[in-house]
């Protein structure tokens, strides 16, 4: 087996003057060849190279996209039915794009839900979480000024909604709102701006976050279900004896994986495209009208979780206030846990039944986002909110101390 | 022993939805009871985007009796036909007005201004009606005028109250008068009873709900022209993502063979 010290192969000709130049040879193999990894690596280790799937299929299909759009407060609306009409492919290219953002958010939710069954946003791996929440901040900026550019009607009102969160903030709220509409209103001007820092600015952001992400992870290498680090048992080779090269290993199992990915995508964009409202909304086909407002102005599904907490209490500072909150929680997540062992396989009780609290609070929240707040929804809000919260605020309580059970020395064979 | 305790995490995650869930069910079921009528909320509009028969009527449909006052702004004549196999002979001797060019946007030759004058509103684009409002709402809105004296144009719509459309379907469908009940309290939308005719049209129920369906056909067709092309692609590139899974799997098992 290729490992981390094994030598470079000699090169002559074009390679040999290339590797003299360009570190190729010793990038493959610190990174492919010689990069070792856990080789107990489970279904949920998949949506990680998903979500770099998702960010390429956004970045090529919005590339072409962007050659057909037409900002403008005049002009938005009617380029995209354009696109979708009239551009040889250009339905395959928004619904990719559409299909994209939602499939983006699904894989990132399930990589992050693997971060808290097996632990890994603990030490020594606190910075490659904080980046993977910053690409998360990142994305969800991109997404939110991405779902304004058609200029639907809930484009319109819901950045509205989203915007107005900002002027909640005390003394600067009113002209930071103004600051950043560049209008007394949700305008020609936002609809410019939000183009340019989704196509440009936050695009570069989140590239510059993924790398790091990558880097970091890179660093001390992957975490596993076992949550045990693997490079403490070394062989004679001086290669990780739970370990085995990303490729050919990973690399063939992860495209395993983007092809089940990839067969999910094209089920979901060529025969369900709007996922029943869910992925595209049906108020979106009618154009921005100032006017006329949605029955029911709800964001699309991946914000609805905050959008619910935001309406859980009757006053809007503290909604916008608790929302901010619930997002910079899980940043603080690897000082809250206090708990010495990584994987949910050797945590008790108590952990496994406050994660299942949480998870459940979340996507009950989400459920509750979506629908109009009144009668037992607004006190079945608050319920999962409190939980929601309780899950972070007692975290250092029920983690410090807790009796967990005898973690391997060496990665089970388990396969969840 | 993980295996156990993921689906007791499942089993109650499950449960705590579960229980929401009936608990708001028992909340609605207070409307059930008291449904009886007319269920015109109910109506369906049951079409097939991937009948083109049906479409090639909705497209005549749209054209003698929409068109008038409603653009499809964003529909080219020759697409249409182009999609829909209607011949070019077929397309200029029934379907384009005069003076039109086959490459032309389906634009309805109504002002706008005086439209607003007239009606209180200019008629909306209905490019995307199917998509903004869904098919059954059409159908709804289609079969649901009725008689209403209150109105200035004598007639009202059950799906879209006080509706400034006046019934132009009266002519095919006949003009009906509806008999409403009492809604129970909480109960969005008219309860009614029954309709009873005031006068007939020229074609038969079944017959007119047939118009009305084909006419729903093609706005649904319209809305989203791409539609039956992106099944059918869609079902290539599933299967060759199947091979392909397939093929990536077997090649993953054979070089996984000596990961123990």
């Amino acid at each position: 087996m290729a490992g981390n010290n094994d030598a470079l192969p000699v090169r002559t000709g074009f390679l040999g003057w290339l590797n003299k130049r360009l570190p190729v040879d010793q990038f493959m193999r610190d990174q492919l060849t010689g990069y070792y990894a856990p080789k107990n690596f489970n279904f949920w280790y998949f949506f990680g190279v998903l979500s770099l799937v998702a960010l390429v299929i956004q970045l090529v299909t919005g590339i072409f996209l962007t050659m057909h759009y037409k900002v403008g407060e005049t002009t938005a609306f009617d380029s995209v039915q354009y696109i979708m009409r009239e551009v040889p492919y250009g339905w395959l290219l928004r619904y990719m794009h559409s299909t994209g953002a939602s499939a983006f958010f699904i894989v990132v939710y399930l990589h992050m839900f693997r971060a808290f069954l097996y632990g890994s946003y603990k030490g020594p791996r606190e910075l490659l979480w904080l980046f993977g929440m910053a690409v998360y901040l990142a994305l969800m900026a991109e997404a939110f000024m991405g779902y304004v550019l058609p200029w639907g009607n809930m484009s319109y009102w819901g950045a509205g909604v989203i915007v107005n969160i900002f002027g909640t903030i005390p003394v600067i709220g009113p002209g930071l709102v103004e600051w950043i509409r560049g209008d007394y209103g949700i305008a020609d001007a936002t609809l410019n701006r939000f183009f340019s820092l989704h196509v440009v600015a936050v695009p570069l952001v989140l590239l510059l976050l993924v790398a790091l992400h990558l880097v970091a992870l890179r660093h001390n290498g992957s975490n596993n279900p076992d949550g045990i680090e693997i490079k403490e048992k070394k062989g004679p080779d001086g290669n990780p004896l739970d370990g085995i090269p990303f490729h050919p290993y990973y690399t063939l199992k992860d495209l395993v994986g983007v092809g089940m990915f990839l067969m999910l995508f094209a089920i979901v964009m060529f025969f369900v495209p709007t996922f029943g409202g869910l992925f595209l909304e049906p108020a979106n086909f009618e154009p921005a009208n100032p006017v006329s407002t949605p029955d029911e102005i709800a964001p699309v599904w991946y914000f609805t979780p905050y959008y619910a907490i935001l309406r859980a209490v009757p006053d809007q500072r503290l909604g916008a206030l608790l929302m901010a909150l619930s997002l910079i929680f899980f940043f603080l997540l690897p000082w809250l846990d206090r708990s010495p062992v990584k994987s949910w396989r050797y945590r008790p009780v108590r952990w496994r039944l406050a994660l299942a609290i949480f998870v459940v609070s979340f996507i009950g929240l989400g459920y509750l986002g979506m629908q109009k707040p009144e009668g037992l929804y607004v006190l079945l809000a608050r319920v999962f909110t409190t939980l929601y919260f309780a899950f972070f605020v007692l975290m250092p309580l029920y983690t410090r101390g807790e009796s967990t059970s005898r973690v391997p020395e060496r990665v089970t064979s388990h396969h969840d | 022993m993980q295996n156990r305790w993921m689906r007791i995490a499942i089993t109650l995650a499950a449960g705590m939805l579960l229980g929401s869930g009936a608990a708001l069910a028992a909340e609605e079921a207070g409307h059930e009871g008291a449904e009886q009528g007319v269920d015109w909320q109910e109506w369906k509009a049951g079409n097939e985007v991937s009948n083109n028969a049906s479409l090639q009527r909705g497209a005549a449909n749209f054209v003698n009796y929409c068109m008038g006052c409603h653009s499809l702004k964003y529909m080219r004549y020759q697409r249409m036909a182009d999609d829909l196999n209607i011949s070019t002979q077929q397309l200029q001797a029934n379907l384009i007005p005069t003076g039109a060019k086959p490459t032309d946007y389906m634009l309805s030759s109504f002002p706008a201004a005086d439209a607003e004058t007239w009606f209180g509103r200019a008629p909306p684009d209905l490019s995307l009606v199917a998509r903004s409002r869904g098919v059954d709402w059409v159908y709804r809105f289609l079969k649901g005028f009725y008689v209403d004296k209150t109105r200035p144009i004598g007639t009202n719509n059950l799906a879209l109250e006080g509706a400034a459309m006046p019934a132009v379907l009266s002519d095919l469908e006949g003009v009906k008068a509806a008999v409403f009940a009492a809604a129970p309290a909480g109960h969005e939308g008219k309860m009614v009873e029954r309709f009873e005719s005031v006068a007939a049209g020229r074609l038969k129920p079944e017959e007119f709900d047939t118009f009305v369906r084909d006419t729903v056909n093609f706005l649904d067709y319209a809305a989203d022209p791409s539609q039956v092309q992106r099944r059918g692609i869609g079902l290539w590139v599933v299967l060759f993502l199947l091979v392909f899974t397939a093929f990536a799997w077997l090649l993953k098992k054979e070089y996984w063979k000596d990961v123990h």
